[in-house]
């Protein structure tokens, strides 16, 4: 077995980003994820795999610099925290709508403006129904463990190159800034230039060489039957995700009579409410959406005629509870648990209110 | 008779280079943004780079050059060209990457993106069409609007004390170390069309011997947004233009 | 087994690198951890904290209002932390800077007057492993052998040199602590 290894979540993106055969981050610092550029940078990596590593001016340019890289078909990726994650927006909705795959990682701080440092969870809306102007949707996925904030930037990059579409890795400061054991994968080495000429030149921009068509990334139609055009492409791609990829992992719901859903390191404390609500005897379970676009509607209705209650719990104001209410439809209430300012609240806090939902 | 019993090989004088597409430029006629394309295009064919030049257009009239210039462009969202030609020349070493950008584009919404892709040095070819004015959206007032002038957000002309002076971005990189190479030219006659297209062959061979940015401004004219005839906006340029943004080099390493 | 600890106290007293030590002793005996610090202003001269979990299981939350020992460095920590040792669980306190000593009966209270034996031993910087021994010598979850083990990989190699210092602070914290309330 690959020897485990103590690290920061955040620390794990960096080596994850090294050793999966990315071709090139570009971000800006701020707080809770400013140590993936710094591990980056101490790794050094363009002098083992040719991984460029470059400090941008701004979140602005981190995000227009992914545009780049991903126009001629190379792994690039970036990282920041909410604010910078709005300034980014513009060039998200550009990514989308030229079809470019690209990994952005957003570890989630407490909001609005500049608003704290501390973990939030407040940014789902602006992950999951499109931050940036027009229809566009993004991959989503939520890593609950050091473990799977490494992982997760493989899958990303596979999904993003599947779908040819971005892809967020939404965490938060609490995932982000824990140490836990992380086992590094195998080395994937980076692809040649040969090799993205290869698989992506239909549309990358390698080079226009005699014969082959010229490539021109641009996500502008003026003309509005072809740019309704676009719009379809773009939304099959997005039912086709629904259908393909949506990852979830269940805790003790085969016979849960109630359901907690959760996500990141809320799921982590919730699965700890969970093991205290079995002990009183209480049939509760919990589901953790893995990817949160594609959300696990099927499997909320799937759920749903078992169940009594269901209940969301977020480090927000209440935002996922939203797409659980319309998995739901109605059929059972759906409560609601949410701590903002950046506070954290514990598995037995969890429990108390989820408590007093069910007993209203 | 038709066209093809007139271009006969015996007959010929002149002919587009295979590097401009055979599509119909939309510019208004008149307009320097269709003159500094086909220099451009002449260029990567003399020096036999198409297969290996990325052009990044602007938001602007020029959005659609990859109509006109037949290589691989990366359109880049408004005034960000230099993050996006960043990223493409460090991650293809190899390659001759520039932006293409206007004056909105370049020296007022992407001042960040300019200055900092300058002062890094990116191995990368500015080229910026300097027309004094927003043509795209209709003629609304630039960063590089003169004092005095009539444009759709400047009615009474553009003041010091409401506006700002004119931006002389061009000067300002100059200054930057990572520049090597910074002038000013034109294309408002033939003579001046000539030095221009020298002064961008330079600037593509610059980035080959990695010497830094090389940042080729060019003092055009916009006769729809000034609302002269093409003859009268040249005219125009000379006079008012060129006092300000007089051309030359104004740094060569 | 699954020990549940809040260490907290000024930043710079050594907490998070005291936190992350432990956490690496517990890999090192084949348990798994997690290790979640206070982060953000904190580090620059405030109170700073870190929550360390070593398990036998896996282990969900890593955020908790209740603990089996809290280690407590300063006047504001043991405000905030006192109440959050479960009853028969352990404090440990340095007396030094302390004016309201812990009121629990219900806990068991230690104290182990750190400040002065690392300046005995004459590094103050040894200060955080007198601490863990005084810990350790209550809650042997992790032996000395691996918590060496856990040293060497948590201290950047061109300070290994410092290890057997390191080894003979722990040793006297063993030694040194004091039981004040013992159930």
């Amino acid at each position: 077995m690959a020897e485990k290894i103590l690290m920061k979540g955040n620390e794990a993106i960096a080596h994850a980003a090294i050793r999966c055969g990315c071709d090139g981050y570009f971000g800006y610092p701020i707080t809770p994820q400013s140590e993936i550029m710094e591990t980056l940078m101490e790794e050094q990596p363009w002098e083992t795999t040719g991984m460029v590593v470059l400090q941008a001016e701004s979140e602005t340019s981190s995000i227009n610099m992914i545009y780049g890289g991903a126009c001629c078909g190379k792994k690039v990726m970036t990282s920041s925290s909410s604010p910078g994650v709005s300034l980014m927006c513009e060039g998200l909705s550009y990514l989308a709508g030229a079809e470019l795959p690209c990994l952005v990682v957003n570890v989630v701080r407490g909001g609005p403006g500049l608003g704290t440092i501390q973990p939030g969870q407040g940014d789902y809306f602006q992950a999951v129904k499109g931050g940036g102007h027009g229809d566009y949707k993004m991959v989503v996925l939520a890593p609950s463990s050091a473990q799977e904030m490494y992982d997760f930037v493989d899958l990303s990059f596979e999904l993003a190159f599947k779908y040819r579409t971005p892809a967020m890795i939404l965490a938060d400061g609490v995932v982000g800034q824990m140490m836990e054991t992380v086992e590094l994968r195998p080395m994937k080495p980076r692809l040649t230039n040969e090799q993205i000429i290869e698989k992506y030149s239909s549309w990358a921009t390698t080079g226009k060489t005699p014969g082959r068509k010229q490539n021109v990334v641009t996500s502008l139609a003026l003309d509005s039957i072809i740019h309704e055009q676009l719009n379809n492409t773009l939304q099959a791609k997005y039912r086709k995700m629904e259908e393909d990829d949506v990852r979830f992992e269940e805790i003790m719901c085969d016979d849960a009579e109630h359901v907690i859903v959760a996500y990141g390191c809320m799921a982590r404390i919730c699965e700890s409410t969970v093991e205290m609500a079995r002990k009183e005897g209480i049939k509760l379970g919990l589901l953790r959406p893995i990817t949160l676009f594609p959300f696990p509607t099927n499997e909320i209705n799937r759920l749903v005629p078992q169940l009594k209650t269901m209940m969301s719990v977020e480090l927000s104001a209440g935002q996922m509870v939203e797409d659980v209410r319309l998995a739901v439809n109605g059929r059972i209430p759906v409560n609601f648990f949410g701590r903002l300012g950046g506070i954290v609240p514990s598995p037995d806090e969890v429990f108390e209110a989820f408590k007093k939902a069910i007993n209203k | 008779m038709d066209v093809n019993d007139i271009i006969k090989p015996e007959n010929m004088v002149y002919s587009k280079t295979p590097v401009l597409t055979s599509t119909t430029m939309h510019y208004c006629p008149g307009c320097s943004h269709g003159t500094v394309h086909k220099l451009i295009a002449e260029v990567i064919d003399e020096m036999g780079i198409q297969e290996k030049t990325i052009g990044v257009s602007p938001v602007g009239c020029a959005v659609f050059a990859y109509n006109y210039v037949d290589i691989d462009w990366q359109q880049a969202a408004h005034g960000r060209a230099p993050a996006v030609a960043t990223a493409t020349k460090r991650l293809h070493p190899e390659k001759y990457v520039f932006t293409y950008q206007g004056d909105g584009d370049l020296a007022s919404i992407g001042t960040a993106e300019i200055m900092h892709a300058c002062n890094r040095g990116e191995n990368i070819v500015v080229i910026f069409i300097n027309n004094a004015i927003y043509g795209m959206t209709g003629g609304q007032m630039a960063p590089t609007t003169l004092l005095g002038m009539k444009t759709a957000t400047t009615p009474y002309g553009r003041t010091k004390e409401l506006h700002g002076s004119p931006l002389r971005i061009t000067e300002l990189l100059a200054q930057l170390e990572g520049t090597c190479y910074v002038t000013r030219q034109s294309v408002h006659n033939a003579a001046s069309a000539r030095k221009t297209k020298r002064a961008i062959r330079k600037a593509f061979e610059n980035s080959a011997l990695g010497k830094g940015t090389s940042f080729v401004e060019v003092v055009s004219t916009c006769n729809s947004g000034w609302k002269l005839s093409p003859v009268k906006a040249n005219e125009w340029m000379v006079e008012n233009m060129f006092p300000k943004y007089p051309v030359g080099d104004i740094k060569d390493l | 087994m699954k020990e549940e600890i809040i260490i907290a106290g000024f930043g710079g007293q050594g907490v998070l690198s005291m936190g992350k030590i432990l956490a690496y002793s517990g890999i090192m005996q084949g348990q798994e951890v997690t290790w979640m610090p206070s982060y953000g202003p904190e580090m620059r001269g405030g109170t700073a904290n870190v929550t360390v979990i070593l398990s036998d299981k896996k282990i969900s939350s890593p955020i908790l209002s209740k603990f089996d020992t809290a280690i407590i460095l300063n006047q504001q920590s043991m405000d905030k932390f006192e109440d959050g040792v479960k009853p028969g669980g352990l404090l440990i306190y340095d007396p030094n800077g302390i004016t309201r000593h812990p009121k629990r009966k219900d806990i068991n209270v230690c104290t182990i007057a750190a400040v002065d034996l690392s300046a005995e031993l004459g590094n103050s910087k040894a200060y955080n492993m007198v601490v863990l021994g005084a810990f350790l010598s209550k809650k042997p979850i992790v032996n000395l052998e691996n918590v060496i083990k856990g040293l060497k990989k948590s201290i950047p190699e061109r300070h290994h040199s410092l290890i057997p210092m390191n080894e003979q602070a722990i040793k006297v914290g063993m030694e040194k602590i004091q039981v004040i309330n013992s159930l």
